[in-house]
């Protein structure tokens, strides 16, 4: 039996109310990039796909970066000003995922709304100002976001307000293409430090503190991290403090240039 | 349910299952060149086009293709041929199962990229897994094509030998 979407109706959403409707139901399925969902076996009464509503693009205002959640992960890895903000932290973040064709084929929305412990993509926005915007619940701070249960809600746009900050990305993987060991942004807004880690091998969490170059051993000991079949937890905690080091000594020195 | 796309530049309307994979899809209209390998989205054997850019046939549900246009190496033979001639030369064809979804991204790669970099080579094809040449020759064959084709593109000679 090949791994697939299985459905009985495949329906493309002409409004947001009309998916959100449809999705309430437990047996319906809102269809992303589907690489998670084929993986599953379950029989899907009618898969819903947003592809429709104009979600797969990116807005750039003065204020903030609007990115749909149909937005595929190979558009935010080439898209300039994106970049141009992070200092090509959001590419770094995402061109290890897989390959091209993959990152043509799976979307923002997918990976935010999966909240996946192996997510890159969610540990990258975790540590920018970050906001969800939910068809029923509104704009809320991914942070938020991150914490919260699966609900039957839609994830319309992912919102990156401009924040004056630099932040920087860095991952390690046992071998290329393969899920992360482990993933760490970091961003400094003034003195306030942003260190998002995932892959511990549970989903991204996000610290804030203080910036004191001098207690980074603090940060990393207010994350907990596990074993799994990758990496032991003691191996992930060690490779925290070097991807953290490394990722402020790229922002730090960008302040210096 | 009803379906119309554009295969290899050939428009077909179709009644599919809602749930047809492309991949299946695809061969079922004879385009055996897509092929399943990893099951996981992760090898890269089943890469075809959609509108123009390189997809995991394997995950990309059909019924998406609706009304857009899918290409398979079936609908690029001149330039699969021209390739597969620098891939012989230099020995990056052993088993050949890993060719076709190869070849479909490396022939994407420069309607993409400009002079691409050893770098940027080797990230655009990171998806396309090979288990028999260690991509040596696979990058050889590759950076010989890029020069012929920009050659070519000065008025310079063609790839004869």
């Amino acid at each position: 039996m090949i791994d697939m979407l299985r459905c009985n109706e495949y329906i493309f959403a002409e409004s947001l109310e009309q998916a959100y409707e449809l999705n309430q139901k437990k047996n319906n399925k809102i269809i992303a990039g589907n690489a998670w969902v084929k993986m599953g076996s379950k029989q899907w009464g009618k898969a819903i796909d947003l592809s429709r509503l104009g979600l797969d693009r990116i807005e750039e205002t003065e204020e903030e970066f609007i990115i749909g959640a149909m937005t595929p992960l190979r558009e935010i890895e080439k898209h300039a000003g994106l970049n141009d903000y992070t200092s090509g932290a959001i590419y770094e973040s995402v061109r290890h995922i897989v390959g091209t064709q993959f990152r043509n084929t799976v979307t923002v929305g997918g990976s935010i709304y999966g909240r996946f412990g192996f997510s890159d993509v969610l540990t990258i926005f975790l540590a920018l100002d970050s906001y969800v915007e939910l068809y029923k619940g509104g704009i809320i701070p991914l942070k938020e976001y991150a914490l919260m249960p699966y609900d039957r809600d839609i994830l319309v746009n992912l919102r990156v307000k401009r924040t004056a900050l630099r932040v920087a990305y860095d991952s390690f993987r046992n071998q290329s293409t393969d899920f992360p060991v482990l993933t760490c942004a970091t961003s400094l807004a003034g003195d306030r430090l942003r260190v998002a880690i995932g892959a511990r091998p549970s989903k991204a969490r996000l610290v804030e503190v203080e910036y004191d170059r001098d207690r980074l051993d603090q940060v990393i000991d207010s994350f907990n991290f596990g074993t799994n079949m990758r990496a032991s937890a003691e191996y992930r905690k060690h490779l925290a403090m070097v991807l953290l080091t490394r990722t402020i000594d790229k922002i730090t020195d960008d302040i210096r240039e | 349910m009803e379906i119309k796309l554009w295969l290899n530049g050939k428009l077909i309307k179709d009644e599919v299952e809602p749930d047809t994979p492309m991949l299946e899809y695809l061969r079922s209209k004879g385009c055996y060149s897509v092929k399943r390998g990893c099951e996981t989205s992760n090898c890269g054997l089943c890469t075809v086009w959609l509108e123009g850019k390189p997809i995991l046939s394997c995950t990309m549900p059909l019924m998406r293709a609706d009304g857009k246009h899918i290409t398979t190496l079936e609908g690029l033979q001149d330039e699969a041929k021209e390739f597969g001639g620098f891939m012989a030369d230099e020995g990056a064809d052993q088993c050949g199962f890993c060719n076709i979804g190869f070849i479909m991204n490396v022939l994407a790669m420069p309607r993409e990229l400009e002079n691409p970099t050893d770098d940027e080579i080797k990230e655009y094809l990171a998806g396309n897994l090979c288990r028999c040449t260690g991509y040596m020759s696979q990058m050889r064959a590759i950076k010989r094509y890029i020069a012929f084709k920009q050659g070519a593109e000065q008025g310079g000679e063609s790839n004869e030998g």
